[in-house]
């Protein structure tokens, strides 16, 4: 473990991006994450990599397709809108089964919204804005150390599946200073014989999401990408529990939201009153045998988001009680507030 | 007369980075013509390990089926931010955009700007036929004033839907393109001229000078509705007036 350092979040997951090994990086400037192509376009030329500031958000999406088809190790940031403009290129990555490591620092919205931090767009990076039958993975960190260490992690599962990575944070969490140590590399490496690096004494690799003919049907291809996708969902989950063992009122919430959340549960601990969190770290997969295990004992189930319940309809669909179900969230760039959360608990139990 | 099979030899033969399948072209259409000279060009600079080419969307699409070497699809325009990214990933190797017109001047023209405004060193191969063909025969930003299309009936109006736009031209406003060369493929006499002009964009490549861009005035006889043989004489009578052949840039 190295000594610890302050830096912005939107600092260290680009610190993060070159230890996992990145050397490419494309992007367009979108605030609050400018702070990351700032950082990669300094540091990348220092240790041999490129930094490209693409002409469009489809551009850096499509660069990024490029360089993983290569075999390189790729990664592009963004923030919400920006982000509706990469969804057509992440749909043809995951088509295309294709590695890449995706950060959104999520802004207000819808449209042009605002620059504060928010969590609107679970429904964009869960669901995807992209076309067709395709998943990604979503981890949401909520602390600068976890941010660090989730990109090295990012890294090794996007070139385990071939599958599109996205690290989603607010926009706090990319402006916010802690903290932290820098993560080691995990040592980890991927043989990638589909790459295009020329057929030199092998037939040509093809890269490709198009499929027409009856002896490549997409039905199989997509059913092969299923495959992948359950094995994810099977191995890949994370989450964070925080005193559930005894708790009647579970607090779910991820990221900047999970931070108010824990520091409400300590404010109703103390009052005896048995609150605890679940965090869930990977959006997607969700891990909803774990929160309908952690809410099976729990009297109500509170979720806290920074938007208007988007994960909300997650955690309905593992706890399948809708009585049990509340919601609390702040939309338009607002934090939601640990006395209303406080409130909210107290009025459980009377 | 006794046949004697050993005074026989090949003096022409197919390409051997053309792959022998059926292409799924139209009779007369020009791409057939690009690949196969495309491919000689592989062959002749000795590139068929090293070359890694990006197909388009449109009817080029399986671009990949017909070259043997390494390839890459890419979304409706964004055949040169993906070219890039390859590039940007292996400078040794030879590079290769293919484009038709709604790709590279409508949908990708911020890509094909771009890409050509930083001097990316690959290589953009530019089929303009004035019409979409996969699609069934549309618009194209290079359709001709009066041409009757699908979606344009009475014919192009350019008061409604502007001008046809011509690609060289605008790139050569730009300072990073090393060459730029505006070809046809109507007679044997251009078909061997557009070879020359592919492979000096690809030679500029492997001695890393630049960005080279080869546009080549091509035939869609089944969306124009007219037979090869006319189609032929339609783009040297209507294209090749607007859309004037020769080199713009070579530096």
């Amino acid at each position: 473990m190295s000594d610890r350092i302050l830096m912005k979040g939107n600092e260290a997951v680009g610190e993060a991006a070159i230890i996992a090994g990145c050397r490419h990086y494309f992007a367009y400037p979108i605030t609050p994450q400018n702070e990351i192509p700032a950082y990669m376009a300094k540091r990348l030329p220092e240790v041999g990599g490129t930094f490209l500031q693409a002409e469009s958000e489809l551009a850096a999406i499509n660069m990024v397709f490029g360089a993983s088809a290569a075999g390189a190790r790729v990664m592009t940031s963004s923030s919400s809108p920006g982000i509706s403009l990469k969804q057509e290129g992440i749909s043809y990555i995951a088509g295309a089964e294709l590695p890449c490591v995706i950060v959104d620092m999520m802004r207000g919205g819808p449209g042009l919204g605002n620059i504060a931090g928010s969590q609107a767009d679970y429904f964009q990076a869960t669901r995807g804005g992209g076309n067709g039958d395709y998943r990604i993975i979503v981890l949401a960190p909520a602390s600068v150390q976890e941010l660090a260490d989730i990109t090295i992690e990012a890294f090794d599962l996007a070139d385990e599946y071939r599958i599109p990575v996205m690290i989603l944070g607010e926009g706090y969490l990319g402006q916010m200073s802690e903290p932290f140590s820098l993560p080691e590399p995990s040592g980890k490496t991927f043989e990638k014989p589909w790459a295009l690096t020329g057929a030199k004494g092998r037939k040509p690799n093809i890269i490709a999401s198009m499929r027409l003919t009856p002896e490549n049907l997409l039905e199989e291809h997509n059913l092969k990408l299923k495959k992948t996708y359950d094995k994810i969902t099977e191995k890949e989950v994370r989450y964070e529990s925080y005193l559930l063992d005894d708790a009647d009122y579970i607090i779910v919430a991820y990221g900047t939201s999970a931070r108010i959340s824990r520091s409400a549960i300590i404010e109703l601990r103390k009052e005896g009153i048995k609150a605890g969190l679940f965090r869930p770290i990977s959006l997607w997969p969700y891990p909803y045998k774990e929160l309908k295990k952690a809410a099976s004992h729990a009297k109500k189930v509170l979720t806290v988001e920074m938007s208007l319940g988007q994960m909300v309809e997650d955690v309905r669909l593992a706890v399948m009680d809708d009585e049990k179900v509340d919601f609390y969230g702040r939309t338009g760039g607002m934090l939601p507030e640990s006395g209303e959360i406080i409130r909210r608990v107290r009025h459980y139990g009377s | 007369m006794e046949a004697k099979t050993a005074d026989f030899k090949y003096v022409y033969d197919r390409p051997k980075s053309l792959v022998d399948v059926p292409t799924h072209y139209c009779p007369g259409c020009g791409h057939g013509i690009v690949h196969k000279i495309l491919a000689e060009v592989i062959d002749e600079l000795g590139i068929r390990d090293d070359t890694i080419i990006v197909a388009p969307v449109g009817c080029s699409v399986l671009l990949y089926n017909y070259i043997d070497v390494d390839g890459s699809e890419a979304a409706h325009g964004r055949a040169p931010a993906v070219a890039t990214g390859i590039k940007r990933v292996h400078k040794d190797k030879v590079v290769i955009s293919y484009q038709g017109d709604g790709d590279l001047l409508a949908i990708g023209t911020a890509e094909a700007v771009h890409a050509a405004n930083r001097g990316e060193h690959f290589t953009t191969i530019f089929i303009n036929n004035a019409i979409y063909g996969m699609t069934g025969g549309q618009m194209a930003p290079t359709t001709m004033e009066n041409q009757i299309t699908k979606t344009t009936p009475y014919g192009r109006d350019p008061a409604d839907v502007g001008f046809p736009i011509r690609a060289c031209e605008l790139l050569n406003t730009l300072e990073a393109p090393v060459f730029i060369e505006r070809c046809a493929v109507y007679d044997v006499k251009h078909v061997l001229k557009t070879k020359r002009a592919i492979k000096k964009g690809l030679q500029n490549q492997i001695e890393g000078k630049g960005y080279s861009f080869i546009e080549v005035l091509s035939m869609c006889p089944t969306n124009w509705g007219i037979n090869p043989v006319k189609s032929a004489e339609w783009v040297h009578d209507v294209m090749e007036p607007y859309y004037k052949l020769g080199n713009f840039r070579d530096i």
